[in-house]
């Protein structure tokens, strides 16, 4: 298991280079424009700019560049460990913005899951157990409605409804808990966590509903019954431990994914976290911020498919890994 | 005469779907006597399980229309409510099923589902019902027992998962052991095992058996009596002797020319029965099984045959005249 964990995070890293490079190779080859040039101000002289390139590090070659930028990343830079790198734009270290833009996102993602968790399991649940009934079909209606109902649509809807004209909530921004209090933080939360958590409610409710009805046929089901036991812990225990497993690959996965981001919400709700800088930087060309987004976003995804398979390892006695 | 243990009467099961109604079970009465093992010997389809699904609550009135008794113990187990109903499941009358591979949860250490099912019936300690459990696997003939209760049942080979299916079904030492088709999905060495196994631990456990098979041939041995069904009905009842030596239904010839024998030089090639088993939904008016028969005559395609006695409890449902059964069973499968 152990020497499994090491050989799967040295692959980590090497997934994390080849995107990095990608990234690197990707921003030198799109922009029309030399972010030299952008940074230089308005009407830059040659000498100007030649200085911002040298000063940015943009007139070594495209490799050693790089080189120079893996070799940060590990041994650290003039800010310290891991080394972030500056912004084009302000000048300024990337560190503190990265780590700070991370903490919205991170609170975003991880109420936004808590939430679609706490809907999706319990409507599945329920669908699963009386199919066909004026529930289930009403639930699985509500899914449909919320796996095709755009972010970029129902947010400004929500936005509408209830600040605009009922001023039941508060509209967007980010008010962090330490400096507003949790009144504040929490309802500048609620539309942007709901808003996340419909769509993913949505499926994981169809999931459940789907993989409980498929557990409930087993033959161990029928043996549990056989046995006596009360019809809801054959439901809890026996249905819903197998029909939940394969939920925890997807919740791992769909985290790591949000935690790089969730660009759309990020940008209705007017909360700075990582999706939203990732635009701004794309935008302004500011490299070094691009690829630290990059990274962080790969980061979680490739290091959440090691977790999942870490922690399915102890969910299904039947898996091993060697 | 004592009472039989378990008493069947005119059982109905059907069950509706979108292409029509599905007699799975069309009347069939049996009874079970304590101590006894009864064998219930049909194809795929012919409603052996779904009979016996239905006994153990396990079938209800929310997925099928049934109709009949199921008297148990002097009680009508189709009237005893569902959640009563858990009380006589795996304490009562308890089941075994086809498939040990799939018939134990994947997730849980084969001791700690023998030991739920104990927990489930009596106050004990999630430690005391382990330790019962540990000690059903050793009688029922699991080497180490303790370690084993401590695995999963991936862990197990396909034997030692329906020992320890077994196990589960006897921990609280019930009345009624229905075996569903034990023996199908296992090595045949591993079905004389466990066929022994359940035999021994009848006596021990002083518990009736059932075993349900499409097998004549491996349980006749091991049975008092049996019951040929064929699609939702009983077409052939007696003692094991009765069914085996001495059949009147051409279907239950069928079954026993179906049989492999190892022990003599194969004369010819196996005699499978001609056709497959009849739709439940159109079941063939008259006897169902004269598609399929070679001796059936007109009056088989009109009327239903009635289980009529043979002599003692040997009772056989065909139309066809006894010096005629006599002769071709004598002539054309005795022969064989």
């Amino acid at each position: 298991m152990i020497r499994y964990i090491i050989r799967r995070l040295l692959w980590v890293m090497v997934t994390l280079l080849v995107i990095t490079l990608l990234t690197y190779l990707i921003f030198f080859v799109m922009p029309p424009t030399d972010p030299a040039i952008n940074f230089a101000g308005k009407q830059p002289t040659e000498e100007l700019v030649a200085e911002v390139k040298a000063q940015f590090g943009l007139d070594k070659p495209l490799l050693v560049q790089y080189g120079l930028f893996v070799k940060r990343i590990f041994l650290g830079d003039e800010y310290g460990w891991p080394g972030l790198g500056f912004s084009f734009s302000t000048r300024s270290e990337l560190k503190p913005i990265i780590f700070d833009r991370l903490l919205v996102t991170i609170q975003l993602a991880l109420g936004a899951a808590i939430l679609w968790l706490m809907v999706g399991i319990p409507i599945g649940i329920l669908s699963a157990l009386r199919p066909r009934s004026i529930f289930d079909r009403f639930a699985m209606g509500f899914a449909l409605f919320g796996v095709s109902t755009p972010v970029f649509f129902l947010g400004p809807v929500m936005l509408y409804i209830f600040w605009f004209q009922l001023g039941w909530l508060p509209g967007t921004g980010f008010y962090p808990i330490g400096q507003y209090g949790f009144w504040e933080w929490f309802s500048h939360l609620i539309m942007p966590w709901t808003v996340l958590a419909l769509a993913f409610a949505a499926f994981y409710a169809r999931m459940t509903r789907g993989n409980l009805m498929e557990t409930m046929g087993e033959d161990y089901i029928r043996t549990a019954r056989a046995k006596g036991l009360s019809e809801r812990r054959v439901v809890l225990r026996h249905g819903l431990r197998s029909a939940l497993t394969p939920l925890v690959t997807i919740l791992g996965l769909d985290l790591g994914a949000l935690l790089g981001g969730a660009i759309i919400t990020e940008t209705v709700f007017n909360l700075q976290g990582l999706g939203n800088y990732a635009i701004q930087s794309v935008f302004s060309g500011d490299l070094y911020a691009i690829l630290d987004v990059t990274i962080i976003a790969a980061f979680f995804i490739t290091f959440a498919n090691l977790i999942v398979d870490v922690v399915y390892a102890f969910l299904d006695p039947r898996v091993r890994y060697t | 005469m004592p009472e039989p243990l378990l008493q069947v009467n005119d059982l109905k099961v059907h069950f509706p779907t979108d292409d029509g109604l599905v007699k799975a079970v069309d009347g069939i009465s049996l009874q079970v006597m304590p101590g006894e093992t009864l064998g219930v010997v049909g194809e795929s389809g012919s409603g052996k399980s779904v009979s016996f699904l239905t006994v153990m609550g396990l079938i209800t009135s929310k997925q099928a229309i049934i109709e009949g008794e199921v008297i148990f113990k002097g009680q009508d187990l189709l009237q005893v409510p569902p959640d009563e109903m858990r009380h006589v499941r795996g304490e009562k009358i308890s089941m075994i099923f086809q498939d040990p591979m799939t018939s134990l949860h994947p997730f849980y250490k084969v001791g700690a589902q023998v030991g739920e099912a104990i927990r489930a019936h009596q106050k004990v300690s999630k430690k005391e019902a382990f330790d019962q459990a540990v000690e059903m696997l050793q009688r029922v003939g699991i080497p180490k027992p303790e370690e084993r209760a401590a695995q999963y049942p991936h862990e197990f080979s396909g034997g030692m998962r329906q020992r320890a299916m077994i196990a589960m079904a006897l921990s609280l030492n019930p009345d009624l052991l229905i075996a569903d088709e034990p023996t199908t999905a296992l090595d045949v060495t591993v079905q004389a095992q466990i066929l022994d196994l359940i035999d021994r631990l009848r006596e021990e456990f002083n518990a009736s058996i059932v075993i349900i098979t499409h097998d004549l041939g491996v349980v006749a041995e091991h049975c008092d009596h049996l019951q040929v069904m064929y699609a939702g009905k009983i077409v052939e009842t007696g003692t094991a002797d009765d069914i085996y030596y001495r059949p009147h239904h051409p279907y239950a010839w069928g079954l026993l020319g179906s049989i492999t024998r190892l022990d003599e030089a194969q004369k010819e090639r196996l005699r499978p029965i001609k056709g497959l088993p009849p739709s439940l939904i159109f079941v063939p008016p008259g006897c169902a099984f004269h598609p399929r028969c070679p001796y059936a005559f007109d009056k088989c395609k009109v009327d239903v045959p009635e289980l009529l006695p043979v002599d003692g409890q040997h009772a056989a449902a065909c139309h066809l005249p006894l010096a005629d059964k006599q002769r071709i069973f004598a002539e054309e499968v005795a022969a064989r």
